[in-house]
C-alpha cells in the first residue's frame, strides 16, 4: 500500500493540525513564490557585503601576490588551508544526511536533506576558492590536471595526496551537485506547474520536463538509492584524502595514522553544527516549524554530541601516542600545542569541541533552541581552531630553532576568511529564495505515516496500547510546534 | 464519437488511488499512466513496470571509470615518465587506489544519472507533458486512454466509486502545451 501507520511510540516528523499535501506545498513554496521579508533582506545585505569583501580581498591577493598574506618562510600554510579544511568539513554533513541517512532509512532526513545538500555544495565551492587562491596565480590551477603539455609531457605526480585531493574534491562536488539536482527535479516541477509567465518558462527548463509518471518515479528512486550508496564511501574518502595531505608528510603532529577517521568525525561534527546554525534560523524565518521539528533538532544535537566525543577521544589518543611513541619531536609538538605560544588556540579548540558539546547530554539543553544555536556556533569556532592548531602549531616550530616563527594574519587573510562566509551565506540565501528549501515530495511521503495528525487519528481509533500512547504524549512535550493544550486531557 | 481523448481520475489520497487502480484492472480497463506528486511504493508492481536496470548501468560505468583512471595512471607513472623516488617501485599500486576509487564513483554517478535522464527523456528545456497541473502538487491522477475504452460513463463511475474527487474527460492529451 501507499502508506502504513508507524508505531505510535515513534515521535512525529510533521506536526500541526490539518496538514494536507497542498498545505505542505504552500508552506514550503511560500518563500519562493512571494517577495522576501525584511529578515531575508537584512541577511542578504550583510552576506553580500561579506561577499564583496571577499571579491576585494581575493582581487588584492591576485594583484599583489601571496606576499599580502601573513605567510612566512616557516609557516607557509596557515589561514588558507585552515579555511579550506574547515569548509570541506562543513560540507560533509549534507552528504551524511542525504546519503548515509537514506541508506539507514532514517525518515527524519526527508525534511532537512535538501538544505543540507545545498549547504554542502556552497561549502565545497568556498573550499575550492581557497585552493585556487592559495596558488597565488590561479590560472596555474590547470597544472593540477594530467593534461599533455610541452614539457615532455610532464604529468602530475600521482603519488601525491595533493593530486588525490584534486580528484577527491572535484568528484565530491560534482557528485553532490548531481545528487542534489536530481532530487530537485520533482520539486522544481511543482513550482513550474503553479507558476505563470516567465517564471513558468524558467522553471520549465530547469525541471527537465518532469511529470511524475510511475516509471520516472521508480527510476528516480533507484537513482537516489545508488547515488546514496556511492556517495557514502565517497564522503568518507574525501576527508580521508584531505587528512592525507597532512598525514603523509613528515611533520611532527601531522605524521599520524589516526588522521583519516579523526578528520572524518570532525567533518561530520562541524557539518552538523553548520546545518544546525542554518536551520534553526531558517525554520523560524521561513515558518517551517512543522516540518523541521524538535525531533530533528534533538537528533542533530545527538549526532553533534557523538561526533564531538569521537573527536575528543582522537585528541586524547594523539596525546597518548605522542607520549607512548617516546619520539621527542612528536612529544614536543604536543607539549608545544598545549603550553606553547599558541596555547590559547589549543584550549579554545578543546573547550569548544570537547567540553561544551558534552552539555548535550542534558535533554533540557539539547531541546533548547537558543542554546542549541549558540552551541552550534561554538562548535564551528572550535573546528576552525582545530585546523589552525594542527596546521600552524606544527609548522611554526621548525626543526631548526633559528627558523622558529609565529604567524600573524594580515587584513587580507582575515578578509578572505570573513568574505568566504559572506559568499557562503549569499549563495544559501539566494537558494532559499529560488528553490524549495525542503524536499516537498519526500515530506509528503511522511504525511500519512509519521505526522502528528496521523498518530492522533491512530489514538482516536483506539488501536493503541494506553501505556504506549502515554509514552508518546510525554515525548511531545519538548515540541515547540505542538499545541500542548490538546493533549492535556488525554 | 465523443471527442474525449483521456479520462483522468483525480484522487486526493494515495490509498484511494491504489484502490482505483485495482478497481479499473478488475474491470479490464487498461491504465495509460499514473501521475503522482511523490513516489508511491507498490504501484509499479500493479502497473507491471519492469524493475529498473539502472543498477547494471551504474556498475558498468563504475568499472569503466576505474579502469580508465588506473590505465591512465599506469601509462603516465610507469610507462611514459617513471619517476625515481628513492628507488621505490614505479608501479606503486597503493598510490593508485585513491584516484581510481574517485573516478569509479564519478563515472558511476554521472553515467547512471545521465542514463536515467536519457531513458526517461529528461533534459533541460523539454516541454513538460502534463495532463493535470495539480499532479505535481497534491493530486494523484490515473490517466486512461479514452480511445477504445468505452463506455466512458462506466469508467467514470468506477473511478468515482473508488473515491476519485473529480473525473475529467480531456479532449487534449496534455494541458501544458498552452
Amino acid at each position: 500500500m501507499a502508506s502504513h501507520s508507524e508505531s505510535i511510540i515513534r515521535e512525529p516528523l510533521i506536526t500541526g493540525k490539518d496538514i494536507t499535501y497542498a498545505q505542505i506545498t504552500n508552506d514550503v513554496l511560500r518563500p519562493v513564490e512571494n517577495m522576501p521579508g525584511k529578515a531575508w533582506w537584512i541577511g542578504f545585505s550583510v552576506a553580500s557585503l561579506g561577499a564583496m569583501l571577499w571579491v576585494f580581498a581575493i582581487s588584492w591577493t591576485f594583484w599583489f601576490g601571496l606576499g599580502e598574506w601573513g605567510l612566512n618562510k616557516t609557516v607557509g600554510w596557515a589561514w588558507d588551508i585552515t579555511g579550506f579544511v574547515w569548509w570541506v568539513g562543513i560540507g560533509h554533513a549534507g552528504t551524511l544526511i542525504s546519503a548515509v541517512l537514506l541508506l539507514f532509512r532514517q525518515n527524519w532526513r526527508n525534511s532537512i536533506n535538501r538544505s543540507a545538500e545545498a549547504m554542502t555544495i556552497f561549502a565545497v565551492i568556498c573550499a575550492a576558492t581557497y585552493i585556487a587562491a592559495h596558488m597565488g596565480r590561479p590560472w596555474m590551477a590547470v597544472y593540477s590536471l594530467p593534461l599533455p603539455n610541452q614539457y615532455g609531457s610532464l604529468w602530475v605526480n600521482w603519488n601525491s595526496p595533493l593530486i588525490w585531493d584534486v580528484f577527491a574534491i572535484s568528484t565530491y562536488f560534482s557528485v553532490s551537485l548531481v545528487f542534489w539536482y536530481t532530487g530537485l527535479l520533482p520539486d522544481i516541477a511543482t513550482i513550474r506547474d503553479r507558476a505563470h509567465g516567465i517564471r513558468q518558462k524558467i522553471y520549465s527548463v530547469l525541471s527537465f520536463g518532469w511529470t511524475g509518471s510511475v516509471k520516472t518515479w521508480q527510476r528516480f528512486e533507484t537513482v537516489s538509492l545508488i547515488l546514496a550508496g556511492v556517495s557514502t564511501p565517497l564522503v568518507l574518502s574525501v576527508h580521508t584524502i584531505v587528512s592525507m595531505d597532512f598525514a603523509t608528510s613528515l611533520e611532527p603532529g601531522w605524521h599520524t595514522t589516526i588522521f583519516p577517521p579523526y578528520f572524518v568525525a570532525g567533518a561530520i561534527f562541524s557539518g552538523f553544527a553548520m546545518v544546525q546554525t542554518l536551520l534553526l534560523i531558517a525554520r523560524k524565518v521561513l515558518g517551517l516549524e512543522n516540518y523541521i521539528t524538535m525531533f530533528h533538532i534533538e537528533s542533530m544535537n545527538k549526532i553533534i554530541m557523538l561526533t564531538g566525543s569521537i573527536v575528543g577521544v582522537a585528541y586524547l589518543t594523539e596525546l597518548f601516542i605522542a607520549f607512548y611513541s617516546q619520539n621527542e619531536y612528536e612529544q614536543y609538538a604536543f607539549a608545544n600545542r598545549i603550553a606553547g605560544p599558541y596555547w590559547w588556540a589549543y584550549w579554545s579548540m578543546m573547550t569548544c569541541n570537547v567540553i561544551t558539546p558534552q552539555l548535550f547530554w542534558f535533554k533540557k539543553i539539547r531541546t533548547n533552541i537558543p542554546l542549541s544555536w549558540v552551541l552550534s556556533i561554538v562548535v564551528n569556532i572550535g573546528m576552525w581552531f582545530e585546523r589552525f592548531v594542527i596546521i600552524v602549531t606544527s609548522l611554526h616550530r621548525d626543526f631548526i630553532p633559528s627558523s622558529w616563527a609565529m604567524f600573524y594574519p594580515t587584513w587580507v587573510d582575515v578578509s578572505v576568511f570573513i568574505g568566504s562566509i559572506g559568499v557562503f551565506f549569499t549563495m544559501f540565501l539566494l537558494f532559499i529564495r529560488v528553490l524549495p528549501s525542503v524536499a516537498m515530495a519526500e515530506v509528503k511521503l511522511l504525511l500519512k505515516s509519521s505526522s502528528e495528525q496521523s498518530k492522533k487519528k491512530l489514538m482516536a481509533d483506539g488501536h493503541v496500547e494506553p501505556a504506549e500512547a502515554e509514552f508518546y504524549i510525554a515525548s511531545l512535550e519538548k515540541y515547540d510546534s505542538v499545541d500542548q493544550s490538546e493533549y492535556l486531557k488525554a | 464519437m465523443s471527442s474525449t481523448k483521456y479520462i483522468l481520475g483525480v484522487f486526493d489520497d494515495p490509498d484511494e488511488m491504489m484502490h482505483g487502480i485495482d478497481k479499473l484492472q478488475k474491470n479490464s480497463v487498461p491504465i495509460y499512466d499514473v501521475y503522482t506528486p511523490m513516489p508511491i511504493h507498490g504501484i509499479e508492481a500493479k502497473l507491471n513496470v519492469k524493475d529498473s536496470r539502472l543498477g547494471y548501468a551504474a556498475f558498468m560505468f563504475g568499472c569503466l571509470g576505474g579502469s580508465i583512471m588506473f590505465t591512465m595512471v599506469y601509462y603516465m607513472l610507469v610507462h611514459d615518465w617513471p619517476i625515481n623516488i628513492g628507488g621505490k617501485n614505479f608501479f606503486a599500486i597503493p598510490d593508485f587506489v585513491p584516484v581510481t576509487f574517485e573516478w569509479t564513483i564519478l563515472w558511476t554517478s554521472f553515467g547512471m544519472t545521465f542514463t536515467f535522464f536519457f531513458a526517461t527523456h529528461l533534459f533541460p528545456g523539454r516541454t513538460p507533458r502534463v495532463m493535470d497541473l495539480r499532479a505535481t502538487d497534491d493530486k494523484f491522477v490515473i490517466a486512461i486512454d479514452a480511445k477504445g475504452n468505452i463506455p466512458h460513463d462506466d469508467i467514470t463511475n468506477l473511478l468515482k466509486e473508488a473515491g476519485a474527487t473529480e473525473v475529467k474527460h480531456n479532449t487534449r492529451k496534455y494541458v501544458s502545451y498552452e
